[in-house]
């Protein structure tokens, strides 16, 4: 272990978050990492560091959380909101703090992640993969839990006056649930729109820095109280055509609608 | 009567060479060859020192009735065999058709061609546990590759157009350990080593010893194909480092050209400018085929292996 991780690791990881880890059943290899640069490690100290932001800043609550099987393979299909992936990282830490059966979550996350100096690292370390679907294949055959946003920058990167309107999803999911035999598990989350609420993008900016999008938008996430709605699981026949496909998506679209309409009629206050 | 097959290894002065011939001899009469030094191996392996491209080379097959061929003469980029791109594609990719033309003469039965991992090339949006069948991406990333991925090109045509070769092609990870001279090996036998400033790609590396064996293996298995050779295990490049008792030199990362014009400027065999981008991102492979096919799975991990860097230089302390 190098002596910053160590560091880290004494100073941000309590021995609740080290018994919490240690509980999950993830096969990893000599140094602790795994083919995708999960690392056990470095998944303790994102938990101790970001303990703080889950608990009391965006103070996120969780329903239907045992919706989620305590073992094999499973995809998580969230909608995705606020600019950063934060989404993401709010239902792996959810998962991974669950009192029965905590599982390590993989998401899916943009291609461009990786070429991102110390970003792709991390994010990998804490279990983020490339959107990738041989990637996404292989964990489901490891029987791992998968969160995948259907709506890619197209959900993350819209405008604020957009917010809580599903975009179009892909169909990528569907096919990889249908062929990899996966339960698919809706994940309605709400009040991650409203921590980066964005006015504007500036595109020709993202573009010249080959980003999706550059917003015009809080300097930093505003402390939103943040819901995070399991659905039950969906299974899936396999399709013929890719319209077939597209009618399963569909269902798991209006699924991810009624849990997102259900967490905004829950919520009392935004902030 | 001698009823021993026999097998001509190339590239018989390299370190994995010696070790393949000590995995095999006594089973098989061997017979070496280097192209670039003379090799005593003693008296029971003859051993030849001539130039693949050179007739003289196929002098070795009208006077020995060669059975097997283990191609381990690959000219890598580093240390004292390096050379110029148009040299190296000489000998790897002109040379091996000649090597194989010869063994389609002379009915050798059986060839294992001793690739490697860098094919595959190094990509920001690879997939891990990358498996045989996924495109070889390096000589659209770098010309300085071209050879290794034609030479695979080439095995592959004739290991569907003349299947009588019986042609099998090894794609190791990173080998390192005793007597390695690669890149990799220098860069982990360095006091301080270079790295990417915010880039730690996840690496594979293997014990020589344990290539040497899985080579063996693959001749006795004879079971013509495609194979990826790694352990089922995984580091981050700065964690191989530490692990080895080297010190880190950071590097400037971005713009992508400011290292790789660094690298140029220093001048360095083990990282040179070409290969930046492996140790930027990760290019993990999947050796399940190779496990399955062979019943072969690496004995020496990743902390066999690092520590001997270690132990190296705490000898030249």
């Amino acid at each position: 272990m190098s002596a910053i991780l160590s560091l880290l690791k004494n100073t941000f990881v309590s021995k609740d978050v080290e018994k919490q880890i240690n509980k999950i059943k993830k096969p990893v290899g000599s140094f602790g990492y795994d083919a995708w640069g999960y690392n056990t490690d470095f998944h303790k100290v994102g938990m101790g560091m970001f303990k703080f932001l889950y608990n009391d800043y965006f103070r996120v609550q969780t329903y239907g959380i045992e919706n989620v099987p305590a073992d094999g393979r499973v995809l998580l299909i969230p909608n995705h909101s606020g600019q950063l992936p934060l989404d993401g990282v709010l239902i792996g830490f959810a998962m991974a703090k669950r009192e029965k059966s905590p599982r390590a979550t993989r998401a899916m996350i943009e291609r461009f992640f990786p070429t991102v100096p110390y970003l792709g690292n991390l994010l990998n370390s804490v279990g983020a993969v490339i959107g990738d679907p041989a990637n996404c294949a292989r964990m489901l055959d490891n029987d791992e839990a998968v969160i995948v946003f259907p709506e890619g920058v197209r959900g993350s990167g819209k405008m604020y006056e957009q917010r809580y309107q599903l975009q179009r999803f892909g169909n990528g999911f569907m096919h990889l649930a249908m062929q990899h035999n996966t339960p698919i598990i809706p994940v309605g989350v709400v009040g991650c729109e409203e921590t980066m609420p964005a006015i504007y993008n500036i595109k020709p900016l993202a573009k010249a820095l080959g980003v999706p999008y550059i917003p015009v938008t809080t300097p930093v996430p505003l402390p939103a109280k943040v819901s995070l709605h399991f659905g039950k699981p969906m299974y899936f026949d396999k399709a013929e055509t890719e319209e077939e496909v597209t009618a399963h998506t569909e269902k798991v679209k209006d699924a991810s609608r009624v849990l997102i309409n259900e967490g905004l009629a829950k919520r009392e206050s935004v902030y | 009567m001698d009823k021993k097959q026999t097998i001509l290894v190339t590239g018989a002065g390299g370190a994995t060479a010696k070790k393949v011939i000590t995995q095999l001899q006594g089973e098989y009469n061997i017979i070496a060859v280097d192209f670039r030094r003379q090799i005593k191996l003693g008296k029971d392996i003859p051993s030849y020192l001539v130039d693949i491209n050179k007739r003289g080379f196929e002098d070795i097959f009208r006077n020995h009735d060669i059975d097997g061929v283990i191609h381990l003469g690959r000219l890598g980029t580093h240390g004292s065999n390096k050379k110029s791109r148009r040299s190296r594609y000489n000998t790897n990719v002109l040379g091996t058709q000649r090597l194989l033309e010869r063994c389609r003469k002379y009915s050798v039965k059986q060839v294992l061609i001793m690739s490697t991992f860098f094919v595959y090339g190094a990509d920001a949006y690879n997939p891990a546990l990358l498996d045989e069948d996924t495109p070889l991406k390096a000589a659209e990333l770098t010309l300085d590759l071209v050879d290794s991925v034609e030479l695979e090109n080439l095995a592959n045509i004739y290991l569907y157009k003349y299947p009588e070769l019986n042609i099998t092609i090894l794609r190791p990870c990173h080998i390192a350990g005793p007597g390695i001279r690669n890149s990799m090996s220098a860069l982990l036998s360095s006091k301080k080593a270079p790295v990417l400033a915010g880039f730690s790609p996840m690496m594979q590396f293997i014990h020589v010893d344990d290539v040497a064996e899985a080579t063996a293996a693959a001749y006795r298995g004879n079971k013509p194909g495609i194979y990826n050779l790694a352990p089922d295990d995984y580091v981050a490049y700065q964690d191989a480092l530490v692990a080895s008792g080297c010190k880190r030199r950071y590097l400037p990362s971005v713009p992508p050209l400011l290292p790789a014009t660094i690298s140029k400027v220093m001048g360095s065999r083990a990282f040179p400018s070409y290969l930046i981008n492996y140790f930027k991102y990760p290019v993990v492979i999947d050796g399940r085929l190779f496990k399955d096919t062979f019943g072969f799975e690496p004995k020496r991990g990743f902390k066999d292996i690092f520590s001997y860097y270690r132990k190296q230089k705490e000898l030249l302390k």
